[in-house]
């Protein structure tokens, strides 16, 4: 029987976005109030995780035609470059500096050396949870 | 240069993350691993001796000063313990290539490889007992992967009472953390260690603390009665993994029970380290015995590893610097010389087609060299003076004498002399007696497998050739140990 999913492939439409959009937020806030790098990179990752219930694994490759286990790869090699940039300034590792700029929209922002290491992280995660889902997923 | 000290956990850790890009380009990985750990062998051979010419050297990452931030300490019982596994590791890195099958170097062997390493060596380095606990799981499920790698169905069996046991223990460690944190509110080692001194009201509550490190490390490090889980599960994967394990990972255990045991808790060392002295005593007993009962030569190696636990454990327990000494004598040894002989018996295993001895039998004939490999390995193993084991036990048996524990020396002596039957039963039921091989290569070659082996085997004779030259390195890492304020010191900066 063929089964038609027209209201929950609509609502995904919408809601897709809105859980994004938040999980971003919260990844960015990570450094003044709750949030950060795992708990946004799991709500990214959920936001996809509805995609594929929503649709199947055909579509979410077409839409995101990379291999998660490489998004996995490179946020374990931000985390670990931002250490890396201590050798060059001659600190410990994992040394960390922060300062405020002004932007043209936004005023002024604090920016931290703290967030490069947090989208190591929210990489990671994002590729660890869809690497786990896509390989139980997956018919043999 | 500042960052020195955290070389030894980058460079496998960059390794292993670059590594994960190229899954299928078998070649590249061979090549990339081999120079990391070479380089790996060099880093921390230099960092001996710059510990050796300017004392204890820390780092503190992210330029928080102990005890708020994490600090890594490299004194000098943590760099031997690091570069000898770098020398094991590249040993048995050059196995893996000529042993482990094309399928499964294309799933991530060597990444996961690397990252074992680093936990390996995050685990000796640091200086706080949560981070140490981190890096006991950086190591820990790079171990459950490559038990289980491959998916034959014992590895999938003894893969999973592994990640069970070790699940629970590392929950335990947890526990005991939270309790240590309560307690002493910090969890700097060496801040620990000055708290300790001065919570004497507490003493009670910090010896059962004590008890329950020790029944957390003794579950990794296979101490009686919680080595159960070790015997068979060591027994399912393949020889180049089952070495790094039998050669690695109960040695991290142990490496953590002496750690907190001459480091942190020393408030009570009439009772804990009586507890100590027995456990070892017990474990060299029944691992000898299990060691003997066996017919399956995997099995008789393995339950060599748990007789080594015991050794070690009991110098850590007599608090004299030549049982120190000789723990850290025969714990570089028995790295060493475990990873050699898990590395022969995958290759006796590989030329005889079967792990059972009664099916083996004049190997000799055709693998002369593999024999004699093995037979110089087994006298490193037993102690006999030129090779390695002999500087060690001599030095446990001085330890245990002046500490007054003559029990357990002698069951020292008879179990080292229970290894030598098992060990030597292998070589002349395997190598000599009726032959079972018509050609020499019937079941398969021995092609790369020797000299890896070779290579530990020549490390072991120049532990036990050079002792005069390694001896006054051991000295000072014993003596760190024996006075716990050299190390604060070098940690808190006073």
């Amino acid at each position: 029987m063929k089964s038609n999913d027209v209201i929950l492939q609509t609502a995904t439409k919408f809601v897709l976005f809105i859980i994004l959009a938040f999980s971003v937020y919260m990844f960015f806030n990570g450094h003044h109030e709750p949030g950060g790098g795992f708990i946004g990179g799991l709500m990214t990752a959920s936001a996809l995780v509805l995609l594929l219930l929503a649709y199947d694994i055909e579509m979410v490759r077409n839409i995101l035609p990379v291999d998660f286990k490489l998004v996995t790869a490179a946020g374990l090699l931000t985390a670990v470059g931002t250490g890396l940039g201590s050798f060059l300034f001659g600190v410990p590792f994992l040394s960390q500096t922060f300062d405020y700029f002004t932007f043209p929209v936004l005023g002024e922002l604090e920016l931290a050396t703290a967030l490069l290491f947090d989208v190591g992280v929210y990489l990671v995660v994002i590729g660890v949870t869809l690497t786990i889902i896509q390989t139980i997923g997956e018919d043999q | 240069m500042t960052n020195f000290v955290i070389l030894p956990i980058l460079i496998p850790l960059l390794t292993g993350i670059i590594l994960l890009f190229f899954p299928k380009k078998v070649t590249f990985q061979k090549v990339l691993s081999f120079i990391a750990s070479v380089l790996l062998v060099i880093v921390s051979v230099m960092l001996v001796f710059q510990v050796h010419n300017n004392g204890i050297q820390t780092l503190e990452l992210g330029g928080w000063q102990p005890p708020f931030g994490i600090v890594l300490v490299a004194d000098m019982l943590a760099i031997l313990l690091v570069s000898t596994t770098s020398i094991v590791s590249l040993a048995v890195l050059l196995y893996s290539f000529y042993s482990i099958d094309a399928e499964r170097e294309k799933y991530y062997y060597y990444p996961f490889f690397q990252f074992l390493i680093t936990g390996v060596v995050g685990a000796f380095l640091t200086g706080d007992i949560f981070n140490l606990f981190v890096f006991f799981e950086v190591m820990l499920i790079a171990s459950y992967i490559l038990i289980v790698h491959g998916g034959t169905k014992v590895q999938l069996r003894e893969s999973f009472k592994y990640v069970l046991v070790n699940v629970i223990s590392s929950a335990l460690f947890v526990a005991g953390v939270a309790y240590l944190y309560a307690v002493a509110g910090t969890l700097n080692m060496a801040h620990l260690s000055e708290r300790i001194g001065s919570l004497e009201t507490q003493a009670p509550i910090l010896t059962v603390i004590a008890v329950l490190f020790l029944i957390v490390f003794g579950l990794k490090g296979a101490l009686f009665p919680l080595y159960f889980w070790l015997p068979a599960s060591y027994a399912a994967p393949p020889s180049a993994i089952a070495a790094i394990f039998g050669a690695l990972l109960t040695k991290v255990g142990i490496y953590s029970i002496f750690r907190t045991y001459s480091v942190v808790f020393v408030h009570d060392t009439g009772y804990t380290h009586q507890i100590l002295a027995v456990l070892a005593a017990l474990t060299m007993i029944f691992g000898v015995v299990g060691a003997v009962a066996h017919q399956d030569v995997k099995k008789i190696l393995v339950y060599n590893v748990i007789v080594a636990v015991g050794f070690v454990l009991f110098g850590v327990s007599t608090l004299t610097e030549e049982g120190f000494m000789g723990a850290i004598f025969y714990l570089m040894h028995d790295m060493v010389i475990k990873g050699a002989l898990f590395l022969l018996i995958g290759a006796m295993v590989v030329v005889a087609g079967t792990s059972h001895l009664k099916d083996m039998g004049g190997l000799i004939k055709h693998h002369a060299q593999l024999g004699w490999m093995f037979f110089t390995a087994v006298m490193a193993l037993v102690g006999i003076p030129p090779l390695s084991g002999f500087i060690g036990k001599l030095l446990l048996v001085q330890g245990g004498v002046s500490a007054g524990q003559y029990w357990i020396v002698a069951a020292m002596m008879v179990s080292s002399l229970l290894v030598l039957y098992s060990m030597i039963r292998i070589f002349l039921n395997g190598f000599y007696g009726k032959i079972q091989l018509e050609h020499a290569n019937q079941y398969g070659s021995t092609k790369g497998l020797l000299l890896p082996s070779a290579i530990l085997i020549a490390v072991s004779a120049g532990i036990g050739l050079g002792a005069e030259m390694l001896y006054p390195f051991v000295a000072t890492a014993a003596e760190t140990l024996l006075h716990p304020e050299i190390y604060i010191d070098a940690v808190l900066k006073e």
